[in-house]
């Protein structure tokens, strides 16, 4: 990174989302430097001129310890570390959300499938079974009953990694078909999609389909509330509608993806624009 | 315009490409990423990893 550039993006992979970023820097010609994580190294000390940088790399392990090291060397990291670390892991994220007292899906931890099985007993069936880490909703499993769980967690337990054989339980919640994604930048929603699909998992990696959901007062302050307990400042929050008519908060993700609600709200918000407009709000960004 | 590694297509890549750009190959789906912008040259992009995500 260089030491005279104070606003950088670090990202390996530039999907549509990161270009709409890129490309709304270089429109309003705001000086910016893109950096290739995977190239990217640090010795520690001050970086020099205290730079903000957008921490859009899409490998959690890598934009966890960037935004580490970047903050011990003065710059401002957006998202910040903890609020990386604390989106990448559900479990963090659900005690988060939890300890805010927002609505959420009753959720158990068990240290071993074993355990698993038997907190199954109390938080009863169907239940849900997720990776700690991961997204797009890869290897999220449906537990209708005991036999299927049986199965599933004899494949947890045979996983190579200690993390991935702690187990992370959830409620099944019946959602009507869909569940809703707010954008969240700056403490406040910037647009919502409701991403339907005939998957139970309606993730758009999955074949979801992104249309508008009005943005109502409650669902803007239930998702900005829950941004604000991960202490994300730019996020993708998941809301997921119960059948009593209740919303619940399900994950906030730290790197958003946001082209699909782009698509959908054409020209009328720029969500890139919106980032950008944030990240003026830190220290040191100027024109080119 | 770039050439497909996996099945040797034509792909056009995006007007302003970008380098670490993701496109993909209309003929066999696989994901493409730029590596240099003149002349524009581009890789099979790596494989998803466990971690990767929003």
């Amino acid at each position: 990174m260089s030491r005279t550039v104070p606003l950088a993006v670090l990202a390996s992979r530039v999907r549509a989302s990161e270009k709409h970023i890129l490309e709304a820097l270089g429109r309003r010609r705001i000086a910016h430097q893109h950096v290739d994580s995977r190239r990217w190294w640090h010795e520690l000390g001050d970086l020099g001129p205290r730079p903000t940088v957008l921490n859009r790399e899409i490998g959690l392990a890598r934009a966890t310890y960037a935004a580490h090291a970047l903050e011990s060397a003065g710059a401002t990291v957006v998202n910040s570390a903890r609020a990386t670390e604390l989106c990448g892991d559900k479990w963090r994220t659900s005690a988060a959300l939890a300890g805010a007292g927002l609505p959420t899906p009753r959720t158990a931890l068990a240290l071993t499938p074993e355990a698993a099985l038997t907190a199954l007993e109390t938080l009863g069936y169907p239940a849900v079974v997720k990776p700690l880490q991961g997204s797009w909703g890869r290897l999220v499993a449906a537990l209708p009953d005991r036999r299927t769980a049986e199965t599933v967690l004899e494949y947890v337990a045979a996983l190579p990694s200690p993390q991935a054989r702690i187990v992370y339980l959830q409620e099944w919640i019946a959602k009507p078909g869909r569940d809703i994604r707010v954008v969240v930048v700056g403490g406040e929603a910037v647009a919502a999609t409701y991403r339907r699909s005939e998957d139970w998992r309606t993730n758009v990696a999955r074949g979801a389909v992104s249309e508008l959901c009005a943005l109502t007062p409650d669902i803007a302050k239930l998702a900005v509330s829950a941004a604000q307990a991960v202490e994300a400042e730019i996020a993708g929050v998941d809301l997921i509608e119960d059948g009593t008519g209740a919303t619940l908060v399900l994950e906030v993700n730290h790197g958003v993806e946001f082209s699909g609600l782009q698509q959908a709200l054409g020209d009328t918000v720029s969500v890139a624009d919106r980032i950008v407009d944030h990240l003026l709000t830190k220290e040191h960004p100027c024109s080119a | 315009m770039v050439t497909c590694p996996e099945c040797e297509s034509a792909v056009v890549p995006a007007a302003t490409p970008v380098i670490g750009e993701i496109v993909e190959c209309g003929e066999c789906a696989s994901e493409l990423e730029i590596l240099t912008l003149d002349p524009v040259r581009a890789a099979l992009a790596p494989e998803i990893e466990e971690d990767w995500g929003e």
